[in-house]
């Protein structure tokens, strides 16, 4: 009997190995039989050391992420997009799963039961054959792990770096230091000494690379006594050499060292040992350029070309971020940094969602982003909040020109989906027509919100109020600031409002002095930060600097510390807001890095006590700031 | 349908009884996880409950969050009416190689593949009147199983920003296609649109899992 969902299964599959090697009536007798499973992100498709599944898995839309816990961290081994398999340990072993499988957006996955493709694999040497490799380049990663720990950064799998290898090739240094084979052990430690250097290549007249000593090599075979310092280097260096030409790309030297189990290579002329030595990489040099590095990581942004790349370049922003908030740098300077990637990163997805349009476009326009990427505070990943401004332009031309600049917008919103922004479950993005216009609408849509005020409108613009540019003609998005601030001068009613909105928010902690959980819904008996705790701070610290007229400051921090220059009187208040949005924004990433999430949303009980405490001492200065806007805005009038 | 007293019709085919029999006992509430939905959809001739004619049926079945491909019915009924206008739609002509069962079996494989399944289409009401016709013609009773419908659920989803305009307005399946990034191949084919609803179905239940509401408020 027809099966159309099989047929249309069948012809998904028949795509990708091992399918492709299939006859369509096998594969249509396997689509048959197939599970459609559809995942939330962050959930679990399995887990690691739990038993197999009868079945393994291809991803159909979306992405799963492979995680390895090790020790108590767990990290990302690979991505698994449109096409992929995982989960094929029940074909081979059998045995527990060695890794987890999360999905790291929403996600359509095709769960195959083992019993039914078990055919096909002793029967088709080629469906045979791909199943091992691709298992093997799973199972090297384990043991690559176990074997050295974590001398190679073991969240990114060789698979991942395959991926990156198009991405760039590598950074070596330049004129290595060198010697001569007749060179003496203590000459040569004594330059590498002075030079600051753990390796030394040995070379020959042509200045051809010989071979190798590492501070490793003076370890072993001299200050144990095997060689007198007096030794040749050429006794006691390591050759030959492996080269490469300085076009090895960050994979291929990668593998190579894994491979080899080397902690340099060397890079030549012309790549092989015959010709001139013109640098020289080790593994530190590598570590370095898989991302430790704020100001490698927007290179590579301003590079890539492809959305996929730029999504590893955002894993690794949440890396860096990590290791910064294990450092302790404080907190202005996190923001900072990650925010410019973030900019980077939007540029890089407009520029590429440019190049895909048909046309330039047909007059200037200019790419904002609202809430907390406006106010520059976003560290983790959360919704995208955007939109576009563009140049008046005659009313006959308004519905084709908006026309453009939403399609353009829906790639430019689909591209920051791909690399982990979710979409705004409020639409307030610059694909939706409401929030993609001219700016004299943009200008008379801002003034109805303050003129006008009524619910949807004070919480509409408390997001849109805090708006940055980041693409385009900056001119348009100043227009917009000037309409604030001049309609704000206006009318005191409107910030009024926004203060009312401010007071209303819920309130951290009850009668008791206990934390207050949602009493429902998927987040039940989580505490929210955001509503209960950071919102109050950044809507007071926004009234207040429009009240002072405070231009071009979006960031809350920055707002608190200019407000203590304007009210002295209040400065010791303003600061102590600033520190307890601080001690919260923290909380929050690290809240968000731990569980995989935006961070919003506490487990309680995962707390310490003194974790506890300290965000119970961050809640008074809410309170304190509360006060201060009842009393300046009259708003008991109003409430 | 209460009108009348509850008559035991002893003329009722097996397949009839044993459908009627799972309904008879009240069972234990199931998890969520271990009810079995069945997601279908009807192509027919025209909109009219008396006149037109079911041409195709479609279902697939749902459960823990996937769809079961294994568990799946697709039927194409004889039929004598016939209407030039929707041909346009379905594709389904009067003699165009599919194979053809009657309305009669095609009831009877419907009837048994869903069980006491709870049934879940995208307008439902239109789907329910016209199998629950034909049901009729053959002079059995109507469908027993709760429905679901996606157009009623997916207004749910929606943001309370948005929510005026959405109280006036009617969702297509298409709509929800692209709100909810379903890919649209097979539309308009009965098993085509019941893997769609399926996919609906379980994207949506996410969405108001997330929002913490509750779907059996929703049953019909």
């Amino acid at each position: 009997m027809k099966n159309t969902i099989a047929e249309r299964i069948q012809d998904f599959l028949k795509q990708f190995p091992p399918f492709n090697y299939l006859k369509k009536e096998e594969l249509l007798s396997i689509s048959a039989h197939i599970r459609v499973l559809y995942v939330e992100k962050g959930q679990y498709i399995f887990q690691q050391d739990n038993r197999c599944h009868d079945e393994f898995y291809i991803v159909r839309e979306g992405a799963i992420g492979l995680y390895r816990n090790f020790e108590s961290n767990q990290n990302l081994v690979d991505i698994c997009d449109s096409g992929d398999l995982f989960g094929l340990r029940i074909m081979i072993i059998k045995k527990n799963y060695r890794m987890s499988a999360i999905a790291d957006e929403e996600s359509i996955v095709y769960a195959i039961p083992a019993k039914v493709f078990e055919p096909f694999i002793e029967e088709n040497k080629e469906v045979n054959k791909f199943l091992l490799s691709s298992f093997a380049a799973h199972a090297r990663n384990d043991y690559t792990e176990t074997e050295k720990g974590h001398r190679i950064d073991n969240t990114i799998s060789i698979e991942a770096a395959k991926d990156l290898s198009g991405l760039r090739t590598v950074s070596y240094r330049k004129k290595p230091i060198t010697c001569s084979p007749e060179d003496t052990i203590r000459d040569i430690a004594k330059k590498m000494t002075k030079k600051r250097v753990s390796c030394m290549i040995i070379v020959d007249d042509n200045n051809y690379p010989l071979g190798i000593i590492t501070d490793e090599d003076l370890r072993v075979k001299v200050a144990t006594g095997i060689f007198p310092i007096t030794t040749l280097v050429s006794q006691i260096m390591i050759t030959p050499v492996f080269t490469y030409s300085k076009k090895v790309t960050v994979a291929e030297a990668q593998i190579a060292l894994i491979k080899n189990n080397l902690s340099h290579l060397c890079i030549t002329k012309d790549g092989t040992r015959n010709s001139k030595l013109i640098g020289i990489l080790s593994d530190h040099d590598l570590l370095v350029s898989f991302g430790n590095n704020p100001s490698v990581l927007i290179k590579e942004t301003k590079r890539v070309k492809k959305l996929q790349k730029l999504r590893y370049i955002r894993k690794q922003v949440e890396k860096l971020l990590k290791s910064y908030l294990e450092q302790d740098i404080p907190t202005p300077h996190i923001i900072n940094i990650i925010s410019e990637i973030n900019d980077a990163l939007i540029t890089r997805v407009i520029k590429l969602a440019l190049k895909e349009m048909s046309s330039p476009p047909p007059v200037a326009f200019c790419f904002i982003v609202l809430g907390s990427q406006g106010r520059r505070e976003q560290l983790l990943m959360t919704d995208q909040d955007n939109a576009l401004i563009f140049e008046d332009v005659p009313e006959e031309d308004y519905e084709s020109i908006q026309r453009y600049f939403l399609e353009l917008s829906g790639i430019i919103t689909k591209g920051l989906h791909t690399i982990g922004y979710e979409y705004c479950p409020a639409e307030m993005m610059a694909s939706n027509p409401r929030w993609c216009m001219t700016v004299s609408k943009w200008e008379s849509q801002f003034r109805e919100w303050m003129t006008t005020p009524d619910e949807e409108g004070t919480l509409l613009s408390s997001i849109f109020f805090d708006f940055q540019y980041v693409y385009g003609e900056v001119t348009l998005a100043d227009k917009l600031s000037d309409v604030v601030f001049d309609g704000v001068n206006k009318s005191n009613r409107f910030l009024g409002l926004l203060g009312v909105s401010a007071l209303q928010k819920p309130s951290p902690l009850g009668f008791f002095k206990q934390f207050l959980v949602e009493q429902n819904g998927e987040h039940k008996d989580t505490f929210d930060i955001k509503t209960r705790a950071m919102m109050v701070l950044i809507d007071a610290a926004r009234i207040l600097s429009l009240y002072h007229n405070l231009k071009g400051v979006n960031n809350t921090l920055l707002r608190y510390a200019k407000l203590g220059e304007v009210e002295p009187e209040n400065a010791a208040l303003f600061e102590s807001c600033a520190k307890a949005f601080r001690v919260l924004i923290k909380f929050r990433t690290r809240q968000g890095l731990l569980h995989h999430d935006s961070g919003r949303f506490i487990k309680l009980n995962t707390l310490s006590k003194n974790d506890k405490l300290k965000l119970k001492r961050c809640f008074r200065p809410i309170r304190d700031i509360q006060e201060v806007l009842k009393v300046r805005f009259q708003l008991k009038s109003l409430m | 349908m209460e009108f009348w007293p509850k008559k035991k019709n002893k003329n009722h085919p097996d397949f009839w009884k044993e459908y009627l029999s799972l309904f008879e006992k009240r069972g234990d509430k199931l998890a969520f996880e271990n009810i079995r939905f069945v997601a279908f959809d009807t192509e027919t001739t025209g909109f009219d409950y008396i006149d037109d004619r079911v041409l195709s049926i479609g279902g697939v079945a749902v459960k823990n969050n996937s769809i079961l491909v294994f568990d799946q019915l697709e039927v194409y009924l004889e039929q004598e009416v016939f209407n030039e206008d929707t041909v346009e739609i379905h594709g389904i002509r009067k003699n165009n190689g599919f194979d053809k069962i009657t309305e009669k079996k095609a009831l009877e494989l419907f009837i048994q593949y869903i069980g006491n399944a709870i049934l879940i289409a995208h307008h439902a009401e239109f789907d329910r009147r016209m199998i629950n016709k034909a049901l009729q013609r053959h002079g059995l009773g109507v469908l027993k199983n709760k429905f679901l419908d996606t157009g009623v659920l997916f207004k749910e989803t929606k943001h309370l920003v948005y929510r005026n305009d959405i109280l006036n307005s009617h969702y297509s399946l298409d709509d929800l296609c692209i709100d909810l990034k379903i890919s649209k191949s097979d539309r308009h084919t009965a098993s085509g649109d019941a893997f769609i609803t399926a996919m609906a179905f379980l994207k949506i239940v996410s969405r108001l899992k997330k929002k913490g509401v509750d779907i059996k408020k929703a049953l019909l």
